[in-house]
């Protein structure tokens, strides 16, 4: 009897879906004969075999998803008789993959769900360190894990404006941080991309607007990014949403998690909502509205659950760069460094060009380097045209 | 609280008490007249009430078992003890395709109103053959209701509640808890209610959840958790069936863990039983996953550390609270 396994099609994948059979029971097959379509996350891969025989059982339907090296299929080698049959179901049933799921239990489930938060995101006490409903309801008092990137979880009797947190706060929040950043580096692929993006126009033109406008009205080019992110997601829909369930969610509206530093440490990355179908001016009072109540610990269940995406921007801190962290379920962070004048060459020409370095982190579960890349090349491209992102819903 | 007693005397009391104020009421048994009972329950008995009433038997437990099920179906309020659970498998035809079922088969015309008490369980260094512990089997059977006292109040108090129900009904004494003494109540001669678990002791962390001789184990080990901060509640069950779910689920609820203390053996015992309840009715209430100490699945040996070792212990009930509380205490 030969087995027929399923083969490694790259170093990185250590399973594959059957997507079709391309031979029945009975079938002679022949060396290099493609026998069966797999998808390995990347691409559906026609697989072939070495071996010649008579097809005797295919062990594997369609669809089912199952580790490298399990047998999808038995041959009867040239001359072989068949044996005798054996009682089906038990090779079946040991097929079957179970997906790895974080221990929640299920009070804690059921409570979080309540509360809006992420069971999946805290740090369990409770039996062979699973989360518990006294974790979910600290998790809901403390004002909120994160870290580069995380959602906000703050409740309304958080920390006042300036006022420090609680040690034991703190250290919750360090404990939430710390739960979510190594659960994103133990599951999440991630690779990352930068992109240098000459902001004189943008620069130019925010001023422009910003003429003569009172302070409250003027646009910050923190909102400028934010909105130009959410115009290039247009191209790249595979960045923006959840990896759940062992695939991709796309989301169709773009929910920004807006990395906020709180005064007394820590970080919320609360989401500001469709952030491509709003004009910009509205973009920019719902941010400062955003960064505002979450320094007063007073956001909303729904700014905690629901960004698709985070966008941190450390240009304040004046580093050049920042690569991200991408906050789970999420599968992509965008960060922006520092805007300064640094030599820039343009049309054979050296000069002072102010210029921001943009960087995408992102999931490779969900997108490739390719899709990355366009989408920083969008940006850039959105970021030399201003007006175009201001006023019409995107 | 009343007088102190030890389950002895509380059951010999009961007994005494059924035999004066009813005159269907008769014990019959292996040994329950001249000798005073094996584990001494009737001793005294038959002095006081004579031959007729009081009534040795065979070695026959099939015999003896259903001559109770005769003198049930004619009228008579018969209380058989089978000297212990490990030879009544020996009546089990009567028990369970005749006392339990005959108020079916006969459409409801036949009630069989027959107590049968039976001493169980392990611990005294006893073999393989005389340490079983089978109420879960019983518990297993409809037609039966199942009690297992573990106080001296229930002690006292189920077997008049057993004598009033028109159906049969099993009383399982552990063999352990003979010399226990507890406090009765006030009014010892009124009956207890033999449909509904008990808190025993309260709490708000685990639900420890057990019967007849682990009780004891139970409290104990309860009283050392709290010394280390868990708050157990126990739960006694009492009536192994029908089961009071209510009480169960309440408790559940209320604690968000719950471990089951079973002398039985784990496949198949009352304590899984329990936790397929919780599981069914409570599950969106747990915060661990259900944990049992019960008996090893083995003979229980005759050298004394080997028999510890094979039983529900203290320092096991201490160790399974701690594994579903995880590092929250």
């Amino acid at each position: 009897m030969i087995e027929f396994k399923l083969p490694s099609l790259g170093a990185d994948m250590d399973e594959g879906t059957l997507l079709a059979w391309h031979i029945k029971p009975g079938d002679t097959v022949k060396r290099g004969q493609v026998v069966a379509v797999v998808d390995t996350s990347k691409a559906a891969v026609d697989v072939e075999i070495w071996s010649e025989g008579v097809v005797h059982e295919l062990l594997v339907p369609v669809g089912a998803k199952v580790p490298v090296n399990t047998v999808l299929a038995t041959l009867l080698a040239p001359g072989e008789a068949a044996p005798a049959p054996v009682p089906s179901g038990a090779l079946q049933a040991g097929t079957a993959v179970v997906p790895l799921r974080r221990a929640v239990s299920p009070s804690a489930r059921r409570r979080a769900k309540e509360l809006g938060i992420d069971p999946d995101t805290l740090a369990g006490t409770g039996a062979q360190g699973s989360v518990t409903l006294a974790d979910v309801e600290a998790a809901a008092r403390s004002p909120a894990p994160v870290a580069a990137v995380a959602p906000a979880q703050v409740d309304a009797t958080g920390a006042a404006a300036g006022a420090a947190p609680a040690p034991d706060r703190q250290v919750d929040m360090r404990k939430a941080i710390a739960a979510a950043m190594s659960r994103s580096k133990r599951e999440i692929p991630h690779y990352y991309l930068a992109e240098t993006i000459p902001m004189k126009n943008a620069l130019a033109w925010l001023q422009q607007r910003n003429a003569g406008l009172p302070i409250t009205e003027r646009i910050l080019t923190a909102a400028l990014l934010l909105k130009a992110v959410a115009a290039a997601l247009r191209r790249a829909p595979e960045l923006n949403g959840f990896y759940r369930d062992e695939k991709f969610q796309p989301s169709a509206a773009v929910h920004a998690g807006v990395a906020i530093s709180l005064r007394g440490g820590g970080l919320v990355a609360p989401a500001l909502h469709d952030v491509g179908a709003k004009p910009l001016a509205q973009l920019m009072r719902e941010l400062a509205d955003l960064v505002k109540r979450a320094r007063a610990g007073s956001l909303r269940s729904s700014e905690m659950s629901d960004p698709t995406i985070t966008i941190t921007n450390l240009g304040e801190q004046s580093v050049q760069s920042v690569f991200g962290v991408i906050y789970p379920p999420q599968v992509a962070l965008v960060g922006f460094g520092s805007i300064a004048e640094q030599p820039w060459v343009d049309a054979g020409q050296l000069c002072a060009q102010p210029l921001l370095c943009a960087t995408l982190a992102a999931d490779h579960r969900a997108s490739d380097g390719h899709r990355g890349a366009l989408f920083l090349a969008e940006l850039r491209e959105l970021l030399q045209e201003p007006q175009a992102l201001a006023g019409d819903p995107s | 609280m009343g007088r102190r007693i030890s389950y002895r005397e509380a059951l010999r009391e009961a007994l005494r008490d059924a035999l004066q104020s009813d005159p269907r009421v008769f014990l019959m048994g292996e040994d329950v007249g001249c000798y005073g009972g094996t584990y001494a329950v009737s001793k005294g008995l038959l002095e006081e009430f004579g031959p007729e009433r009081i009534r040795d038997t065979p070695l026959s437990e099939l015999g003896f078992v259903g001559a109770g099920i005769g003198a049930a179906l004619g009228g008579m309020r018969p209380i058989v003890e089978i000297m212990t659970v490990n030879f009544s498998l020996l009546a089990l035809d009567p028990i369970v395709n005749s006392a339990a079922m005959l108020h079916h088969m006969s459409g409801g015309q036949f009630s069989v109103p027959l107590v049968i008490r039976m001493a169980t369980g392990a611990g005294r260094q006893v073999a393989a053959q005389h340490s079983n512990s089978f109420e879960g089997w019983y518990a297993h059977v409809p037609g039966l209701r199942v009690l297992s006292p573990a106080t001296v109040e229930d002690a006292r108090g189920m077997l008049k509640a057993a004598l009033a129900d028109p159906d049969p009904v099993l009383i399982f004494e552990h063999a352990q808890l003979y010399n226990s003494e507890g406090e009765l109540p006030v009014d010892e001669t009124l009956p207890v209610d033999i449909a509904s678990a008990r808190v025993h002791r309260g709490g708000t962390d685990v639900s420890l959840i057990t019967h007849g001789g682990s009780l004891p184990k139970a409290l104990q080990a309860a009283g050392q958790l709290a010394e280390q901060g868990i708050s157990a509640e126990v739960i006694d069950l009492r009536v192994l069936r029908p089961l009071d779910d209510a009480t169960i689920m309440a408790s559940v609820r209320k604690c968000r863990r719950a471990v089951l203390v079973d002398e039985g053996w784990r496949s198949g015992s009352l304590a899984a039983e329990v936790m397929a309840r919780i599981s069914e009715q409570a599950f969106f209430d747990l915060d661990a996953p259900l944990a049992r100490v019960c008996s090893e699945e083995v003979p229980i040996p005759y050298a004394r550390h080997m028999e510890e070792a094979a039983l529900p212990q203290v320092s096991k009930i201490v160790a399974a609270v701690q594994a579903v509380m995880g590092a929250s205490v």
